[in-house]
């Protein structure tokens, strides 16, 4: 399955990625609209200290302790992606919890958000993957 | 400083609408033009720190930026443009040697602007690119001088060592150090892929890179920076660079800030201390003393790699170019007044050298008429912008060209012509590491191989237009061009004729 990979060799640090995930997330098409005066809470975020940066965003996890602990059932995993379905979320953040990479985070209206590999918005290539300037995530087949 | 005199040249327009404080341009602005005011929420911007090198614009994700010229203005003078004024307000206030970088960008002819190519009609058949062959394929080097044959009568293999292109085109010398380690990657793996070759300029081979030796053309220059056998035989051909055609006549410079960690180890000189290039050669002062280089260098290399001379085009370019046919070189480099540079002195830059179009008719012609043409294969650069340069160039007798800036540019270079700052934005003309990564190989040789093949399909449409069906056929064929908006004498010296003879 394609996944989302990060390589922080060529991560500039520069958080596009945050801002094209916003954007997709947003369904507006003029990304000036969707983003203009918000702080956004994008499901990918970049991590940085000392000159190093790369995104992290969900693994997908093929044993996903997120979906294992979910106690209503929201976070599931079908295909290999792990999606969330809002109206079975309750807010008990134990996902966030239990995800060892930071990968789940409270959303805006009030379930938990985490990434879906644009499965529900773009065609084809996550929009994190098609903003990045220089190469850093990419979306591909690994064993 | 109490004064500044000089008012900034852009200005950086945000469209506050559009604007949404992702601070990219802030994060990717090394000259730190950009700035975020927390307690406003909003980006400013200090407009005397901008070198226009669009990054900010190129990366913003809404398209909020745009770089205008600034509309401050003197008083309006032919004679004292603004520019002038400015560079003496600098000077004054310096009291230095002003720099510059990339090509001279003022308003001289641009003689491949004034010629015209040919194309069939009627009476001889054009030929389509996409339904029949096309050879775009060249080899560079010496040509034998006779036919040679063995007791039995049979023809001996006396060819000199060639190298052999893919398409009319190399990458001209860069050195690591003058652009990046990312830089040079994307050059060689093009290279490789494309079938063609690259050059180390002189800064030596850095040790990853052997292993596109194939695809390398080693320089030696009058600096000797990262000379050894190993790097001698490690390419497919050395250059010896006797001059640059941004700056004929002095050597180079590359600042100690720049010679850092491998760039020290490659050149082989102690990181932090300016690697000077001397002017001349301190052994050449005569095509003699050139000749006694050019078989050294032969007998390092076993006679296996062809010499390539690199000179900048001055005035009297054909006779030291047929000095040089005979001093055992085997290809001949031009470089034209438009070249590019890491770093050169202004004036320099500007004011010496000569348009690559006529100095390379000139040497064409010259050689012919002396007979040595054959000797030597000549390669042309200096301001190749595009796939029709290359075919006026081949038109006029050239081999071969080099291309560097449209390479660069291909990568990213704006031409903001601020490579001797050392802060390229664009990760090419800089050490700095956090700069360098910006420019990914992946990327960056993928760019270069899009370039050139585009190139090569746009020289086969304007052979086949021409009913030529191989470059060879097409060298030296100045029926092929016509002048416009030029004089007799320029004609005679470019050996072609106006439209509508």
């Amino acid at each position: 399955m394609k996944r989302v990979y990060v390589n922080e060799k060529w991560c500039l640090g520069c958080h596009l990625c945050e801002y094209y995930c916003a954007f997709a997330g947003s369904n507006e098409k003029d990304m000036a609209r969707a983003l203009k005066d918000i702080k956004i809470n994008p499901k990918i975020k970049i991590e940085e200290k000392d000159g190093v940066s790369f995104a992290v965003s969900c693994r997908h996890c093929r044993e996903p302790l997120c979906v294992k602990c979910c106690i209503t059932g929201a976070l599931t995993i079908s295909d290999g992606v792990i999606t969330i379905n809002k109206d079975k979320c309750v807010s008990c953040y134990t996902c966030i919890l239990s995800c060892p990479y930071g990968a789940v985070s409270p959303s805006n209206d009030g379930a938990v958000q985490k990434c879906e590999l644009c499965v529900r918005t773009a065609e084809g290539t996550p929009a994190c993957v098609r903003g990045c300037p220089n190469g850093a995530i990419v979306f591909e087949e690994r064993g | 400083m109490a004064v500044n005199f000089i008012y900034p040249d852009y200005e950086v327009a945000r469209n506050y609408d559009r604007c949404i404080g992702c601070r990219v341009c802030e994060r990717q602005c090394a000259n730190e033009v950009h700035e975020y005011l927390a307690d406003s929420n909003k980006m400013v911007c200090d407009d005397a720190k901008c070198v226009n090198c669009h990054r900010c614009v190129t990366l913003c994700p809404t398209r909020a930026l745009k770089i205008i010229k600034s509309g401050n203005t003197y008083k309006e003078n032919v004679n004292w443009s603004g520019k002038t004024i400015n560079e003496l307000y600098r000077q004054a206030e310096s009291g230095g040697v002003l720099l510059s970088s990339m090509g001279n960008p003022e308003n001289y002819p641009v003689y491949f602007d004034k010629i015209l190519l040919n194309a069939s009609q009627v009476t001889n058949p054009s030929i389509d690119p996409l339904r029949e062959p096309m050879e775009t394929k060249v080899s560079l080097g010496a040509k034998p001088r006779n036919i040679e044959r063995d007791e039995s009568g049979r023809i001996l293999n006396n060819l000199p060592p060639q190298l052999s292109l893919s398409m009319p085109v190399m990458f001209s010398a860069m050195s690591y150090g003058s652009i990046s380690y990312n830089a040079h990657e994307s050059l060689a793996r093009a290279s490789e892929a494309l079938g063609i070759l690259y050059n180390t300029g002189e800064g030596g081979l850095h040790e990853d890179f052997y292993r596109y030796g194939e695809n390398t053309i080693v320089q030696v220059a009058s600096g000797r920076f990262g000379v050894h056998p190993g790097y001698l035989n490690s390419g497919s051909a050395i250059e010896i660079k006797m001059g640059q055609g941004a700056k004929p006549g002095i050597g180079g410079h590359l600042p100690g800030a720049k010679i850092v960690d491998d760039v020290s180890r490659t050149r082989m000189i102690p990181e932090g201390c300016d690697a000077i290039s001397p002017a001349p050669h301190h052994d050449i002062y005569s095509i003699e003393d050139l000749r006694q280089l050019v078989y050294s260098l032969k007998e390092a290399t076993n006679y296996k790699k062809p010499v390539i001379v690199k000179i900048a085009a001055v005035h009297n370019v054909a006779v030291i170019a047929s000095g040089i046919a005979r001093s055992g070189a085997d290809i001949i480099a031009i470089d034209g007044f438009r070249g590019g540079t890491g770093a050169a002195p202004t004036r320099i830059r500007d004011h010496v050298g000569i348009p690559i179009e006529l100095a390379l008719a000139a040497t064409d012609k010259r050689l012919r008429d002396e007979g040595i043409r054959d000797y030597v294969s000549i390669v042309v650069g200096g301001s190749i912008r595009s796939s029709a340069d290359i075919v006026k160039a081949v038109a006029l007798g050239a081999d071969c060209v080099y291309i560097a800036t449209a390479a660069l540019l291909a990568l990213g270079c704006h031409l903001c012509r601020s490579c001797h700052a050392g802060r390229c934005n664009w990760g090419i003309a800089t050490q700095v590491p956090e700069l360098v990564k910006r420019l990914n190989p992946e990327i960056g040789y993928k760019r270069l191989v899009n370039l050139l093949t585009a190139w090569q399909h746009e020289i086969k449409e304007m052979m086949g237009g021409m009913g030529i069906n191989s470059i060879e056929s097409l060298k030296g064929n100045r029926l092929m061009l016509r002048g416009v908006d030029l004089n007799e004498k320029e004609l005679e010296i470019l050996g072609i004729k106006h439209a509508g003879e």
